[in-house]
């Protein structure tokens, strides 16, 4: 009894862990549109800030694969 | 491990490193898939740049013109990122943006394994990309490296507390950056082998190989894009080192 609570909460935390990666989602989104929204207005200066683009969309990831690893950890590692 | 999930194919059982010879348990020097595929990929990195450069012509060969492409494209994002002074480490980038595109790549082989899914593999080239940027920073610039935790375009009373979260930040990089490579293939991998476990049900697998054959365009997509954005942040880690101080 002890051991399946503790593997209820262990599943439920994984799950609750994963909405992080939703936040992540919308941080991309947002990056994604807003570059779209600027290099449609200057296309001729898009180019040069595609660099800029993926750094961005690495840094706001990064935060959603904290909570993926979180979720991978409570699944295999406690 | 509960693995009654009711799916035929375990999503994770792709993962499992195992020893190449026999069924005995994994010690440091066994040789396993993983150290398989990694040889693999320094061996497509070799044959592409050796065999790809060794005529040498001047209307290049298919290898030729891969190699060469390839090439530009580091030196570009060398140059644009990390400033002139950062071009010096360009056979490191180099050789970590070919190996990490080859390792990702060859992950994609039916059957095969994807090196760059396990945190252990990704850990490695990040603390080298770590240890060295941080190496070249005091080398370069002395103690005035710890100038770029000490933002002095802020208000004197934030900058301790900016120097706080940037102390953290720093030492965080190569936790993100080896997570986010090895998290991404991991993930895309896992979710071609819960629809290849759905295609075992008669009535959506056209559905499900159809996904499948989509996923399997974006992971191909994925294992280039990271990458990419694994070199575009040595380049930029590589910038707050060889960069210019006074400006």
């Amino acid at each position: 009894m002890e051991g399946e609570l503790a593997l209820l909460g262990k599943y439920i935390g994984a799950g609750l862990a994963a909405f992080g990666l939703g936040g992540a989602g919308i941080g991309v989104g947002n990056i994604a549109g807003n570059f779209l929204a600027g290099a449609l207005r200057n296309p001729s200066a898009a180019a040069s800030q595609t660099a800029t683009l993926f750094v961005g969309i690495a840094f706001a990831e990064a935060l959603g694969i904290f909570a993926f690893l979180i979720a991978l950890l409570l699944m295999f590692a406690v | 491990m509960a693995a009654e999930g009711g799916l035929p194919i375990h999503p994770m059982d792709q993962f499992i490193v195992k020893p190449l010879f026999g069924d005995g348990p994994v010690y440091w020097y066994t040789p396993t898939n993983v150290t398989l595929w990694l040889m693999l990929a320094v061996l497509a990195v070799g044959a592409l740049m050796i065999l790809g450069t060794r005529r040498r012509a001047i209307v290049p060969t298919r290898s030729q013109s891969i190699a060469e492409v390839l090439y530009g494209f580091v030196h570009n994002m060398v140059e644009e990122v990390a400033g002139h002074d950062g071009v010096k480490y360009f056979p490191y980038v180099l050789t970590l943006f070919l190996f990490i595109l080859c390792a990702n790549v060859l992950g994609l082989i039916p059957m095969s394994f994807t090196t760059t899914s396990h945190v252990a593999v990704t850990v490695v080239l990040a603390l080298g990309v770590f240890l060295g940027v941080t190496l070249i920073g005091f080398a370069r610039k002395g103690a005035g490296f710890l100038s770029m935790f000490w933002i002095s375009s802020a208000p004197l009373a934030l900058r301790p507390v900016l120097a706080i979260i940037e102390i953290i930040s720093y030492f965080v990089r190569p936790v993100s950056h080896s997570i986010r490579l090895a998290g991404n293939l991991m993930a895309g991998h896992a979710v071609l082998k819960v629809f290849a476990g759905f295609a075992s049900v008669a009535l959506i697998s056209p559905v499900a190989i159809g996904a499948m054959t989509a996923i399997y365009a974006l992971e191909l997509l994925v294992a280039f894009v990271q990458a990419y954005v694994f070199t575009i942040l040595t380049c930029v880690y590589l910038k707050d080192a060889v960069g210019d101080a006074h400006h």
